[in-house]
């Protein structure tokens, strides 16, 4: 047993067959920036730092004459979004139901979704994490009210890219908003607004909850790094006669190595 | 170049199992050419040339061994089977007997490539997945 804990929850194989791959499912869905950043590991739960390839001098050495120095990492952050599952729904899907009430487990995995999003896109102080957009040297374009007029700032980023030598192809992460005012738009003439900005970016467009406004980003690679601990993972809390308490889980870091290779697009 | 791994329409299926049946494909080649080098060697008298032959089917070997670690790591059950019949002295057959019977009823390979040894959901890099 590792530190999950999952043989102490009163779960059947079929129960947990049932969480994992419901919040493989809602996860997936939800995952912008990994769709988007290099991703490097899991490294396991025990995987602590990452290696900056840094060091800083020390003001004092143990002894005259030596000169010192102190490696820098970037320590993991841990998150954890909890969530209960009623022991009666999973006594029902044991036996047969295919209709069982998972609400609270799909409402965690969105709120860890995003608050990877969040991170990776707009910055986590507190965990030293500095996000995609707000570590971008290039000034933040205005997407403007008008949806259809989204490919003048779309193709304005990609040209700042150019400008900057970041090669393509380049992808366009939305919030939630934007996202759907993208979907819902045919231009004059009726051609997809999505396959406009497709054709701009030469990439894909991705669903990114937790990102306010619009990011344009390169995908050459080499730019963005995603280093996981300890991947998503469902654990035990604990239970009652009513409730298991279970928790999505994950530890990672994320670097920003090229801050020229993204553009942020105000809302 | 083809396609030949899937077995459905790569459109269909998810990143992960797609990594998983590349990796699958290249373990298969990976026995393959052990194979292939076991022969020549069989009747290659030159011993400058069996120098070589045995050099790249040791390359061959640690190919094999990473391909097949990697898998392992992606299905539990896969690797529980394995733990009981890989290393273990005795009889194969009974040992595989045994290490099936130990890892219980569920399918084996059931868990499929998404869960990983360590109990996470296995969702790793999402890169390629959007359009």
């Amino acid at each position: 047993m590792n530190h999950l804990l999952r043989p102490l929850a009163p779960v059947s194989d079929s129960g947990w067959k049932l969480l994992d791959d419901e919040a493989t499912e809602r996860l997936t869905a939800a995952l912008a920036a990994r769709k988007l950043v290099e991703f490097s590991g899991p490294h396991g739960w025990e995987h602590s730092a990452t290696n900056l390839g840094r060091a800083s001098a020390l003001a004092s050495a143990p002894c005259e004459g030596i000169v010192a120095t102190q490696r820098r990492v970037l320590p993991l952050a841990e998150l954890r979004a909890g969530f209960k599952v009623s022991l009666s729904e999973l006594r029902d899907h044991d036996r047969g139901a295919v209709d069982v009430d998972l609400a609270d487990l799909d409402d965690a995995a969105h709120r860890i979704a995003r608050a990877e999003n969040i991170a990776v896109f707009h910055g986590w102080e507190d965990a030293g994490v500095a996000g995609i957009a707000e570590a971008s040297p290039h000034r933040t374009v205005s997407l403007g009210e008008n949806t259809d007029a989204f490919p003048r700032p779309v193709a304005a980023a990609v040209e700042l890219l150019l400008r900057a030598g970041i090669a393509g192809p380049y992808a366009l992460a939305l919030g939630r908003e934007e996202y759907t005012r993208v979907v819902e738009t045919a231009e004059h003439g009726g051609y997809p607004l999505w396959e406009h900005l497709r054709r701009i970016i030469e990439g894909p467009i991705v669903w990114a909850p937790g990102v306010r406004g619009a990011i344009v980003l390169s995908l050459r690679g080499g730019d963005f790094l995603y280093e996981s601990g300890q991947d998503l993972s469902i654990g035990y809390e604990s239970h009652d006669s009513e409730f298991v308490h279970l928790y999505l889980e994950e530890s990672f870091s994320f670097l920003v190595a090229t801050p020229e290779a993204a553009v942020a697009l105000n809302a | 170049m083809g396609f030949d791994q899937y077995h459905e329409p790569p459109d269909e299926l998810p990143t992960d199992t797609r990594t998983f049946a590349r990796l699958c494909a290249s373990l298969t080649e990976e026995a393959e050419a052990i194979g292939w080098y076991q022969q020549r060697l069989a009747v290659e008298p030159d011993p400058e040339a069996r120098a070589i032959m045995l050099d790249a089917q040791g390359e061959e070997f640690k190919h094999f061994s990473m391909d097949l670690e990697f898998l392992l790591r992606r299905t539990p059950t896969w690797r529980a089977i394995a733990e009981g019949i890989i290393f273990q002295p005795g009889d194969i057959v009974e040992n595989g007997e045994e290490a099936e019977a130990e890892v219980g009823e569920g399918e084996p390979g059931a868990d499929g490539p998404q869960r990983d040894a360590s109990g996470s959901l296995g969702i790793g890099s999402l890169r390629g997945s959007a359009r």
